[in-house]
């Protein structure tokens, strides 16, 4: 069983996404470059966040064309787990794994700080830890986080059970002012029709240390060793 | 040879005097390239000539210090075979002409000189001073600096931990931005600037070079006018995507032993980069300009020599491992070119088109720069305020609630939300604290990081105002469990050439060196940043101190709010009620004046000691450092950080306002769930301590004074900045 996680330029959060994996999975991950064409023998991947490409275009849109990615999307169609975040999430989107696209937040500045998601899918590799209803807090830090589709898409993102999480207050209240970006129905995670591609603004790699201020994202990566040990 | 300066009256900021040095060396006249690279290498920003005489007198040695001042940042043992490595730097002029990449290029700028010797960026901070918030230009300013110090650093991937933003008028026209990068390298794996060796390849890497910041240096040692926004075109751009893989490929190849020197490319570009790493190991050096990287057509020797372009580096290779080194290179696609070679001419020959363009001895251009003992006369003391000289309130809860509501003692979460401060996933101090702090990686310590200024104090007393910004950047660090280790320094000043301002700078360097002694914190690196005048009106005399102290096990750490109810809330240090350039006084009695707080450093020093040490022995589960706003600001921030009130049931024998807003120094607020235990070492220790008043219940209540409700305290400290910025 082995994890990778991809690498373009740019990338800043790879190392972090390389350590809550380690250490829940106890063995480091596979570090990609994303000029590399082959990611032999992974049963998980992430797509880490940071600015691939310096943003430079549109966030995410040139790392989506990587040679690397042609195997990411070809191992998500075979179900293997695919983890977006932040970045990840931009790229997963302009490579079509997703719905939807990223735009600039609403308030057109660049945001970090904890939020509270509501988890909406519990069944899933990566929220098996987590109870639909639960409250979890994790970090966002990002300025292009702002999750937009058309209605019809977003229809079925509801109807299909897509969403992952929403941002809400602390006692679950979905409301504006618990929305750190202005994301269509406080979306934060949304998952593609086979449940097996995440991609997620907030950042569960975080908050995985008590040191750290929590470990609201400690479930997540647990349930992903779980799912890939099964 | 081009031709001579064309226009011989045009100096370039040379003064006649260093005109004719120049003839002197030369034994001709210098053409339009050598003028050039004479006028940066002696400016006030890369020569410290008005500087140097007092900045020799700071201490800087200590069995922590690695390497202090003279490199490109500082380095001190921080165990284990780890060093931390780190540096302040001002890009005040760019930022005040133009906000957002004037700031970015700051940090982009501080993280080579730090990456440069081998280390990977694992924290930035920033001091920043803008004008009245009524000048039509603050708003703008302040969104514009912060976007940019956010910009870079988030998408660099450094974590921007903290800092401090203040506002004062004598900052309407030149506002400081101050930014201080930290580093971790192997203290085996440290790189130098020496090109020690002849023979060897000169190697450019980075981005091409282009035409922006050209004479940026020149432009930092001027005064401004009315015509400063024409200085538009010396602002470099910044490309914080392409520092990422610069940073990378650098790192990668010192993994390697290819490198024999490397230096970055900041201030006066190609310039000073070649001509230090030649004159610190000794050589000669000759660069062929037609190989350096071009981004612009038709680009002059004087232009190439003189770009400010950023993310660029140059190295001394071995020889023979330019290809191992291209390879890393463009695996990150960046530029790699062989400019030149070192030889034993001791001269900077520059060649352009098969010619000479330029041919300078070295060593008289770096030894023979001007290094002037300007007159001062010392800045004349101020009367003592007693505290009944200083109106009381007519409320002490209302001006608490003024106090906190104001806009250099309200929340800075609008700042740093802009901030991506949890990227590396390291950062176990965040912003608001007393200092952040950033764990080592993979281990368990941690560094403590602090920036701290208080102008009116070094207006008020440059010696005690010096003394109080090394004590207060100091006592932020043993505030939060951390042993301070050494400091770095931005000296920022007006026109040197004034009496009144150069006493201002040689008081405050006077008194930062009496502090770094007494509290054995060495200076191993700084920036001085002088003219910051426009139309004659100078700056607040700002001499920033940044700290970097550190914390064996992170999970001993104590943080700033009240963390249980039922707590005792003791005062440590002698409270007299000291008001003369208080905050209180400032805003609420008239204005500031009157003399500052003295700092007694060994009162400083056995206090700041004595409180790590028990937070380490688990006595303490708060603590924060008393500084501008006194005790009932410290303990207002205690109960908003924590979320928790607090009874304040010390009955002051002193006027109620003195007790509650003066600012003496060398003071904490603790809380402790034993109490005894503290308080009878604290007298065993000699440090005055108090215990007064108890955590707990909704709201905090001050001697004499009606409760103000927690949730009073937070949305009345929260509210300014983000209503001043959403404000048209």
């Amino acid at each position: 069983m082995s994890a990778a996680v991809i690498v373009f330029p740019g990338s800043n959060c790879d190392r972090d996404i390389a350590v809550a994996l380690e250490a829940a999975l106890g063995t480091a991950p596979l570090m990609v470059w994303h000029g590399d064409s082959a990611l032999p023998g992974v049963d998980l991947i992430a797509v880490p966040g940071g600015f691939s490409y310096g943003d430079y275009l549109r966030s995410g849109a040139m790392a989506a064309n990587s040679p690397i990615m042609r195997e990411v999307v070809s191992h998500a169609g075979r179900g293997v787990p695919v983890l977006g975040i932040c970045n990840g999430f931009q790229v997963l989107t302009e490579c079509g794994l997703l719905p939807g696209v990223l735009m600039r937040n609403a308030s057109l500045k660049f945001v970090c700080r904890d939020v509270d998601l509501r988890v909406e899918r519990g069944n899933t590799a990566f929220t098996g830890g987590y109870k639909v209803g639960d409250v979890i807090r994790i970090p966002v830090a990002h300025h292009d986080g702002n999750y937009f589709t058309d209605p019809d898409t977003l229809k079925s993102i509801e109807d299909n059970d897509q969403v992952a999480f929403r941002y809400c207050e602390p006692d679950g209240t979905v409301s504006d002012a618990a929305n750190p970006n202005g994301s269509l129905a406080n979306i934060a995670g949304v998952l593609n029709g086979n449940g097996n591609v995440l991609g997620m603004m907030p950042h569960p790699e975080r908050l995985i240390d008590p040191l750290l201020g929590g470990t609201g994202g400690t479930p997540m990566f647990t349930a992903l060793a779980e799912a890939v040990a099964a | 040879m081009s031709s001579p300066a064309t226009r011989p009256e045009d100096l370039m900021g040379l003064t006649k005097g260093e005109y004719d040095t120049i003839l002197d060396i030369l034994g001709r006249e210098p053409n339009l390239t050598e003028l050039g690279i004479f006028s940066v290498m002696w400016s006030e920003h890369c020569s410290y000539k008005s500087s140097k005489l007092w900045l020799k007198t700071l201490p800087t040695e200590g069995p922590q210090v690695i390497q202090g001042p003279g490199e490109n940042a500082g380095v001190i043992d921080i165990g284990d075979g780890l060093a931390a490595i780190f540096k302040i730097e001002s890009h005040n002029h760019p930022s005040f002409i133009e906000p957002y990449q004037g700031a970015a290029t700051g940090v982009g700028g501080i993280l080579r000189d730090v990456f440069t010797m081998g280390a990977r960026p694992v924290a930035n901070m920033n001091a920043l001073r803008f004008g009245s918030p009524d000048h039509p230009k603050t708003r703008h300013l302040v969104d514009g600096v912060v976007a940019g110090i956010g910009g870079y650093g988030n998408c660099i991937g450094v974590p921007t931990v903290g800092g401090e933003v203040n506002f004062d008028p004598a900052y309407n026209g030149n506002i400081l931005v101050n930014a201080m990068t930290v580093g971790i390298a192997s203290t085996d794996k440290i790189f130098y600037s020496a090109a020690a060796g002849v023979g060897l390849p000169v190697v450019y890497v980075g981005s091409k070079t282009g035409r922006d910041g050209i004479h940026g240096a020149t432009m930092a040692s001027a005064e401004f006018d009315d015509d400063s926004d024409e200085k538009r075109p010396t602002v470099q751009v910044g490309d914080p995507f392409t520092e990422k893989l610069l940073l990378e490929a650098c790192l990668e190849l010192m993994a390697t032993d290819a490198i024999v020197a490397i230096q970055d490319m900041g201030a006066a570009g190609l310039t000073s980069s070649s001509v230090e790493m030649a004159s610190k190991g000794n050589v000669g050096i000759t660069l062929s300009l037609d190989d350096v990287p071009q981004r612009e057509e038709n680009m002059t020797p004087y232009e190439l020599m003189l770009s400010e372009s950023q993310e660029r580096m140059l190295m001394v290779l071995k020889p023979g491992r330019e290809d191992e080194a291209r390879a890393i290179f463009e695996k990150w696609e960046l530029d790699l070119s062989v400019i030149g070679e070192t030889n034993d001419s001791q001269r900077l020959v520059l060649m352009w088109k098969g010619e000479i363009d330029a041919d300078i001895p070295i060593p008289p251009l770096v030894e023979a720069a001007p290094e002037y003992d300007r007159p001062w006369t010392a800045t004349p003391p101020r009367a003592v305020r007693e505290p009944s000289e200083v109106a009381e309130p007519t409320d002490i809860s209302e001006a608490l609630l003024t106090l906190i509501g104001s806009s250099d003692l309200c929340s800075r979460r609008w700042v740093w939300e802009q901030y991506d401060h949890m990227v590396m996933g390291d950062t176990v101090g965040r912003p608001g604290g007393d200092a952040a702090m950033v764990r080592v990686h993979g281990t368990k310590k941690a560094l403590a990081i602090s920036t701290d200024c208080t102008p009116r104090y070094v207006e008020g007393n440059p010696v005690e105002g010096g003394k109080q910004a090394v004590a207060e950047a100091w006592r932020n660090v043993p505030s939060v469990g951390a042993k301070p280790l050494a400091v770095t320094n931005n000296l920022n000043f007006g026109n040197p050439e004034r009496d009144e301002i150069m006493a201002q700078l040689v008081g405050a360097v006077q008194g930062m060196g009496a502090a770094c002694e007494a509290l054995d914190a060495p200076v191993v690196s700084g920036n001085v940043s002088l003219y910051n005048e426009t139309n004659g009106q100078a700056i607040l005399p700002t001499p920033v101190i940044g700290c970097v102290g550190l914390i064996d096990d992170a999970a001993s750490a104590v943080g700033n709010g009240f963390t249980a109810e039922g707590q005792t809330i003791i005062i440590v240090g002698q409270t007299a009620g000291w008001l003369g350039c208080s905050i209180y006084q400032r805003d609420l009695a008239g204005g500031s004046n009157g003399a500052p707080p003295p700092v007694d450093l060994v009162t400083e020093r056995r206090n700041g000691d004595f409180v790590r040490t028990a937070i380490l022995d688990g006595l303490v589960s708060a603590c924060h450092d008393v500084s501008d706003g006194g005790l009932a600001v410290a303990l207002a921030e205690m109960a908003i950080a924590g979320g928790i009130g607090a009874e304040i049931d010390a009955t002051p024998d002193i006027p109620t306002h003195a007790w509650a807003f003066g600012e003496d120094q060398a003071r904490y607020v603790v809380t402790c769930s034993d109490p005894d235990d503290f308080l009878h070492r604290a007298a065993a220790a000699g440090v005055p301590a108090e215990a007064t008043g108890t955590t707990g219940g909704p709201a905090l209540t001050l001697p004499g004074a009606k409760p103000i409700s927690v949730a009073n305290l937070r949305e009345t400290h929260a509210r300014w900045f983000p209503e001043y910025m959403a404000s048209r």
